[in-house]
């Protein structure tokens, strides 16, 4: 199976911030993240939203950096930058010509040292963060479905059910008090790890992270929390009403093995979703689109978006489908569940398993000739498994998967109280 | 033919003396990515670049597909949508299945200038992956047994994706901007899908999924030759001639604000769009960096007024886009209903103060290291250079624009930024569509210019 074969370096300074270093020669480029292990799934009750709404903070300042000027500084060296929220991490990645190395691990230092946030600029991103979600929600049809409104019909507890994105009340009601709270719990530098990818020299490189973030004083790790819920044995169901969507759309939530305590289960899992909706010869692109013709799209993914190593347990298989003309939730969960007792039953077709592995080691290849692709990648890796190298181990384990564990894996979506959600259309 | 010379432009951003942040050290400019072309006698031209920093191989074939009237684009949509649902070796799923044995993806698409084949594989399997591209170009068949059921999936998918407000948006600014013109409108109406029939994308794909005037980009860990050997021998027999362009797209004109109304929507999609410069017009580089610095970053004057300072939208933005009858600018924010009027307002300030003012030399210099840089991290990956050379030879241009677009935009002037900024981003000239909820926003536009409803 073709891997990729990315030597990483892992170091860990005195103040416990972990640092990874994969150098190569492909482009004349660098990748830069910082990962905090803190998502939101982590936020307190009362304000939702706020670890997202913090991650627009830490672009408002620090102590050498004026608002906004962090993107400027990255933009001016014909760099590219972002930061995303995630349930159980919040990251912060630039892509530079190699030449910008030094710029921005100065910039990650300043701000995982000494953001500088004001009331005028904890009002302005309020305001910001509120047309993000009236943009990505509010304002279109389908907004945020699943991904805020399946949780909470999947889990019961706070961390996992809430509405990341966050209710506009809780962020209004956020405080300076609460962003050096957060700040000072969860953005401790041995609750970060911090990856450099791409072209560069390794050696000076450790010693301009020695001199930027050695520095940076050591604090109490917060202790990582288990979000456990057992999965449940009866069916869960729900319905919306979408006042603006003209179809009706389904959603179905399956809890999923634990990664870290069975990992040829969850892998299992995660190519039983390649064999379910990937390409036009997946099992429910076939019997659903195809033959049925009772959906116009499926899709089914594990993470909540769409990354299966992105997070910790407990995390969900998702299955998402738009309904064709008069097609019912039942119909269409009817002939899921026959797909899935085939699967568990028959088991896979003589080659279904191979070529669904071939295509997903090439996705993976894909992905980390970027330099950005594989930072990324490894950062999440040695923050939720402790092991950057998965990155390049990863296709050899999914080629060790066999045909009756992913056939295990139909079986036990069937098995457990699956979670619906109907999302009827209000604007048919 | 093989092409190879130096990049010259650099990278340099020197810090501020006495500054705590550290200085950028400029990059050694690169060779150019080398490309070996061969056009074969059916008019197939191909461009191979070996890259091997990972076994894969990207390819990216376009076919030029000008057309005019929605039927030719509701034709061309179905087209697209179906041509993978059979053909002479293959139906449907054995298609896929043998695409993904390959580690293989394979994905079409079609806009009012080219049909586009994009695709991927080990590239060990670059032979059979060109055979199979090879049966669907020449032989696909349109089953009737499929094609029915796919039409009417796109009309769902297409009655669904007119109710995302982004889509009507973008719809009314082009129906604005080209009236008549197969630019004018991007969307097939789902009435006029419906009425196609498998007969005519049939007899659509023999008369111009024709390999004269196609081009093929190959990047990947192959042997340039010898995988233009493999090209030559899956798709030398692939006949065809190449059917007209399209007329040059008219000139829009401002004419008053159009407001589509969209009742209870919380916010307003702001929309302006204008006339712009191909790539080897002289000016162009200096309008690259005039949008650039105007909202074509996060670090441009739009982001910075109405975002970071006013906090009214999320993610504002301007753009320079190219087609093949004509390129086009377009600015785009979403706002909150209740500051639409606000928005507007400094949308066309910061519009007017490009064309009657030159930039700071600051900004204009960091607009400029930001094009070259990013010209730079679009070509670091296979799939990326695939993407942008296969962009660059459906315009006629080649490989060297990587050399020589930075080198000119390197020389651009603040004064050569106001004067095509005067020309091409002043206000006056720009269309205008708004969709939002009119009977909250039209007293305030109507303050800012004549309004009409659609």
């Amino acid at each position: 199976m073709a891997a990729p074969s990315y030597p990483v370096q892992r170091v860990t300074l005195d103040n416990g911030l972990r640092v990874l270093l994969a150098p190569d020669r492909t482009a004349p480029v660098v990748a830069v993240a910082v990962h905090y292990d803190v998502g939101f799934r982590s936020e307190p009750e009362g304000r939702t939203g706020f670890a997202h709404l913090f991650e627009h903070l830490m672009f408002q300042g620090s102590e050498n950096v004026g608002k906004a000027e962090h993107p400027k500084y990255v933009q001016a060296a014909g760099g590219i930058f972002n930061g995303s929220t995630h349930p159980d991490h919040t990251d912060y990645f630039e892509l530079l010509p190699s030449g910008a190395l030094e710029l921005a691990l100065f910039l990650e230092a300043d701000r995982m040292r000494a953001p500088r946030i004001t009331r005028e600029n904890l009002d302005n991103q309020i305001a910001v963060v509120q047309e993000e979600i009236r943009v990505n929600v509010l304002n279109r049809p389908y907004g945020g479905f699943p991904w805020i409104t399946l949780p909470p019909v999947a889990f019961d507890t706070f961390p996992n059910a809430h509405n990341g994105y966050g209710d506009f009340s809780e962020l209004e009601a956020a405080s300076l008090d609460d962003a050096a709270d957060f700040f000072d719990k969860f953005y401790a530098p041995g609750n970060a790890v911090l990856t450099v990818a791409g072209e560069f020299d390794p050696d000076t490189t450790l010693e301009l992270v020695q001199r930027y973030f050695g520095a940076i004083p050591a604090r109490p790790v917060p202790a990582r929390r288990s979000f456990a819920e057992p999965v449940r044995a009866e069916e869960r169901r729900e319905a919306l009403t979408d006042k603006l969507a003209p179809r009706p759309a389904l959603a179905v939530g399956y809890r999923v093995p634990d990664p870290d305590t069975d990992l040829p289960a969850f892998l299992a899992t995660y190519l039983l979703t390649d064999v379910l909706t990937t390409g036009d010869a997946s099992r429910l692109e076939r019997r659903l689109v195809q033959k049925d013709r009772s959906v116009t799209a499926v899709s089914s993914y594990v993470g909540t978006f769409g990354d299966p190593f992105d997070q910790r347990d407990p995390l969900l298989l998702t299955l998402e489908a738009r309904h064709a003309g008069d097609s019912t939730a039942d119909t269409v969960l009817a002939a899921v569940d026959e797909e899935l007792d085939r699967l568990a039953g028959d088991g896979l077709e003589p080659g279904e398993l191979e070529r669904v592995q071939a295509q997903v080691a090439s996705a993976i290849l894909r992905e980390s000739d970027d330099a950005l692709g594989r930072a990324l990648a490894m950062a999440t890796f040695e923050l939720h498994r402790g092991r950057p190298e998965l990155l390049n181990e990863l296709p050899g384990l999914l080629s060790e998967v066999t045909a009756d564990a992913v056939a295990a894996a139909a079986g036990a979506l069937r098995t457990q109280g699956r979670s619906v959600l109907e999302l009827r259309a209000g604007a048919a | 033919m093989t092409t190879t010379a130096a990049a010259t432009a650099g990278i340099s951003a020197p810090a501020e003396a006495g500054s705590k942040i550290p200085a950028v050290i400029p990059t050694v400019p690169r060779e150019l990515p080398a490309v070996v072309r061969r056009t074969l006698p059916n008019g197939l031209r191909v461009d191979v670049v070996a890259r091997s920093s990972v076994p894969l191989v990207e390819l990216r074939l376009r076919i030029p597909f000008a057309g005019s009237g929605l039927v030719h684009l509701a034709e061309a949509e179905l087209l697209a949508e179906t041509i993978l649902t059979g053909s002479s070796r293959y139906d449907r799923v054995g298609l896929a299945t043998a695409v993904h044995a390959l580690g293989g993806s394979l994905r079409t698409g079609v806009d009012a200038d080219r049909l586009a084949i994009v695709s991927s594989a080990l590239a060990t399997s670059l032979e059979p992956l060109l055979a199979l591209i090879a049966d669907v170009l020449t032989t696909a068949s349109y089953p009737d047994s499929e094609f029915g059921g796919e039409r009417d999936r796109i009309v769902e998918e297409t009655t669904s994706a007119l109710s995302q407000p982004a889509v009507i948006a973008r719809e009314a600014l082009v129906r604005r901007m080209f009236g008549d013109h197969p630019y004018g409108s991007a969307i097939t109406p789902p009435s006029v899908l419906s009425e196609v029939g498998a007969e005519r994308v049939r007899s659509l794909h023999g008369a111009r999924v024709c390999p004269d005037g196609a081009i093929l980009t190959l990047v990947g860990d192959v042997d340039p030759e010898r995988a233009l050997d493999a090209v030559e021998a899956a798709l030398g027999s692939w006949t065809g001639t190449a059917a007209p362009g399209h007329p040059p797209a008219p000139v829009p004109t401002a004419g008053p604000i159009l407001i589509v109304d969209r009742p209870g929507a919380v916010q307003t999609n702001i929309r302006m769009g204008g006339r712009a410069l191909n790539r080897s017009a002289p000016a162009h580089p200096a309008l690259r960096l005039a949008s650039t610095i105007f909202g074509g970053y996060f670090s441009s004057r739009l982001v910075s007024n109405i975002r970071e300072d006013k906090g009214y939208t999320y993610s504002p933005r301007s753009s320079v886009d190219h087609h093949q009858a004509g390129s086009r600018l377009t600015v785009a924010a979403d706002v909150s209903t209740d500051v639409t009027g606000p928005a507007l307002l400094e949308i066309l300030y910061e519009l007017g103060r490009m064309a009657v003012l030159p930039p700071e030399a600051e900004e204009l210099e960091a607009a400029r290291q930001y094009l070259i840089g990013t010209l730079a991290l679009s070509s670091a990956t296979a799939a990326g250079l695939a993407g942008t050379l296969s962009g660059l030879s459906g315009a006629g241009v080649g490989v060297e624009y990587l050399r020589d677009h930075p080198r000119a935009l390197a020389t651009v002037t603040a004064a050569d930024v106001q004067a095509v900024s005067a020309q091409l981003l002043a206000p006056s000239g720009l269309v205008t569509v708004l969709v939002g909820d009119a009977s909250k926003i039209t007293e305030s536009v109507r303050a800012l210019g004549a309004v009409e409803s659609a």
